[in-house]
């Protein structure tokens, strides 16, 4: 994954410190529960949310399940369709064939759809090594790329800075750019809007080449999907002659009318909304007499840790994702630690189980990743593909703390147990916060009540040498907060 | 080898568990989720439709067929547009009742000169009125999709009932997949700063849609 993230401190001391700034807390907090809310009322609206949940899952599963004949069907549909596929084992590979293609063109600046694929092989960095001006045209993006910044947030990646941050940014940054920020510039949301518009409206109009990222890739017709909200999307998949697409290959679904699925659980899941503003689909390039969009188009497909991930059984359900968020706004975790503190790309309960699988666990902060988590649950209840993070959570901790079979780069490897203590020391530093936290505590041990059938009769990771010569107690059917709660001590027993 | 074998040949031992005869994809996604929310007559539907493009901040406006070039010409008046986008294949009579200049959807029209234009007119494919979403097709009475997208003003036109469904899976399967579509929920907006909406980032700030009815 990107090198933007090397040398960071692992989960525990980096969400110390965000813990420690009230500003950032607040924005965060703020920021989740309004969408939070939001979901709820969204999903309300629709009374066959299970059943389109379920068919979420299905359709992924099913897909990743037999990803290399969807995946050669892809490519002929792209193919058939006037578009060119290209392949990319890593980061590096990837970056390498943007490179040239942008090189190819005779051009020294793209525009950029914002795109978690790209950001997470450090295509800017690439692109800028390589003499090439990539510009995000993303408003979020925008701030976070002038204020040389990371993204926090999958959907809102400029969540942790307020309105008088970004005034000075726009401010100040600009000028360094293209077009200035204008005189006298205030911090009104609209004023701010404004000022983007016509920084990124002078590049938009002369970009030669976009690079964008896709939410759906159709095995059975070659078409891509791209949803946003504020048109820049548009800007960049419409305008320039050249477009490349950079699409982890698990983005994939076998066909047209799957679509109908995730055009309804995606938006309402990511921004509430009912139908995100604009929504683009394109199927490689059209014939010369339209003449509408792109002449030339390269879709790359990167794998860059993805097959690994497939290798795992209980992890895989990670490439499920459709990065809608929702997992992010509920977690009481990443409410209070913020996107940065999980140092990947993917932060958040997804973050969590995603990058120590992409990435693999040999790095500090990926192997105190799956301890991030109080193992509430509620990720698993908001996901709209019904990934159950706390499954793979567990899954990882265990293999952390005790090793055993893992692929990287296509080959099987066996991890050794974490060495010394780390993973019990990470366990316990997350406990303390739990303990520390009693709402996030009271959630999890709702979930430990709930899901009490399925718990191990012995503890996973560095607890197995104390439960191996034990039982461990069963969970009652209900804690005991929520009992005490509910009947008053006993005294007020609803007959 | 090339990263194409190689990355196929991962999976391929990434997937060893799955058996040879795992369900095939018709059995294993189930499709008991509903084709439309709701039970409505006709003329309910469309009235969803306008209620949901207007909770997205879209204008709204009905009129009959024999209405439609005089609301299109207010409408234009009203904003002062002094120039609109014409696709090639836009019903003539449309425009009928207005004098603004007239600049058609030309291939060779770069995006710059697209941008001194204020307003655009088009059709769409169809609209869906679940969600209060737009689709254009880029059908001759649609253009080319960056018309509807540099200039700052859309206008529109949705026949009803007949371009009207209810849902995103009527809607899919009217769609040509071949074809490039642009589907549109209110004007373009963002929530990026303090999660503040504000419209008009990057497309039209302004959306106005005509529903026309007996045409
Ligand atoms: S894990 Fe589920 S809830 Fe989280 S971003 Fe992915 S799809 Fe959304």
């Amino acid at each position: 994954m990107s090198g933007t993230f090397v040398g960071m401190p692992a989960f525990p001391e980096a969400a110390h410190e965000a813990v420690n700034n009230p500003t950032l807390r607040a924005n965060l907090r703020h920021a989740t529960h309004t969408i939070r809310a939001k979901r709820a009322v969204a999903v309300s609206e629709l009374d066959d949310w299970a059943a389109l949940r379920e068919a979420g899952k299905q359709i992924k599963d099913h897909t990743l399940r037999h990803l290399d004949r969807y995946l050669v069907q892809l490519e002929e549909s792209v193919t058939a369709a006037g578009g060119v596929v290209h392949w990319a084992a890593d980061a590096d590979e990837a970056n390498r064939i943007v490179v040239e293609l942008v090189r190819a063109t005779g051009e020294s600046e793209v525009v950029k759809v914002k795109s978690m694929a790209t950001q997470e092989i450090g295509l800017n960095e690439a692109l800028e090594a390589a003499g090439i001006h990539a510009y995000e045209t993303d408003l979020a993006e925008l701030i976070v790329q002038l204020g040389k910044d990371r993204p926090s947030h999958i959907l809102v990646p400029a969540i942790h800075r307020n309105r008088g941050e970004i005034r000075d940014i726009f401010t100040r940054e600009m000028s360094e750019w293209g077009r200035p920020a204008p005189e006298g510039l205030t911090d009104t949301p609209a004023e701010l809007a404004e000022a983007a518009r016509l920084h990124l409206r002078e590049k938009f109009l002369r970009a030669k080449v976009g690079v964008s990222g896709a939410n759906f890739m159709v095995a059975e017709t070659g078409t891509m999907m791209v949803v946003e909200s504020e048109g820049n999307g548009r800007m960049c998949l419409t305008l320039p002659e050249t477009l490349i697409s950079v699409v982890g290959i698990e983005k994939t679904v076998p066909t047209w009318r799957d679509l109908e699925v995730f055009l309804q659980t995606l938006p309402r899941s990511s921004t509430a909304e009912r139908m995100n503003p604009y929504t683009s689909m394109w199927t490689g390039t059209t014939d010369s007499d339209t003449a509408d969009g792109p002449r030339t188009f390269h879709l790359v497909l990167i794998d860059n840790g993805r097959t690994d991930t497939l290798a795992d059984e209980v992890g895989r359900q990670a490439l499920r994702c459709i990065r809608c968020s929702a997992c992010l706004n509920v977690c009481p975790v990443y409410e209070r630690a913020g996107g940065h503190a999980y140092g990947s790309v993917y932060p958040g309960p997804i973050g969590a189980i995603l990058s120590p699988q992409l990435r693999g666990t040999q790095s500090e902060i990926d192997a105190s990743l799956p301890y991030a988590s109080s193992l509430c649950g509620a990720c698993y209840e908001v996901c709209p593909v019904a990934i159950d993070i706390p499954e793979v959570l567990v899954h990882l901790r265990e293999r952390i703390a005790e090793g055993g079979p893992v692929t990287r780069e296509g080959n099987k490897a066996v991890l050794k147990p974490a060495k010394g203590h780390a993973a019990e020391r990470a366990a316990m530093r997350a406990a303390r916060w739990a303990f520390g936290h009693p709402g996030a505590l009271r959630t999890g041990q709702r979930l430990a009540s709930r899901t009490r059938r399925f718990h191990p009769r012995t503890l996973p990771g560095p607890g197995r040498a104390w439960s191996d010569t034990r039982d461990l107690p069963a969970v009652p059917a209900e804690p005991f907060r929520d009992w005490w709660q509910r009947t008053q001590g006993g005294k007020d027993v609803p007959k | 080898m090339s990263s194409r074998e190689l990355i196929l040949g991962r999976v391929r031992r990434a997937l060893a568990d799955v058996p040879r005869d795992d369900t095939p994809y018709e059995q294993a996604v189930p499709r008991g989720y509903l084709r439309e929310h709701g039970a409505r007559s006709v003329a309910e539907t469309v009235d969803l439709l306008a209620e949901n493009l207007a909770d997205y901040r879209a204008l709204v406006h009905r009129c009959a067929a024999g209405e439609l070039a005089a609301t299109i010409a207010g409408l234009l008046a009203a904003h002062g547009s002094a120039s609109v986008v014409v696709p090639a294949g836009l019903d003539e009579t449309w425009l009928a009742a207005t004098g603004v200049t007239r600049v058609p959807d030309r291939a060779e029209d770069t995006s710059a000169e697209l941008d001194r234009v204020d307003s655009v007119v088009t059709g769409c494919a169809l609209a869906i009125a679940e969600t209060g979403t737009l689709v254009l097709d880029g059908g001759p009475d649609q253009g080319r999709r960056r018309i509807t997208l540099v200039p700052d003003h859309h206008i529109c036109v949705v026949r009803v009932p007949g371009q009207v469904v209810s849902s995103v899976p009527q809607a899919l399967e009217r769609l040509d997949p071949g074809r490039p579509l642009t589907w549109i929920s209110g004007p373009s907006a963002t929530s990026d700063i303090e999660l503040d909406r504000v419209e008009g980032v990057h497309g039209p700030r302004t959306l106005e849609v005509v529903l026309v009815s007996g045409g």
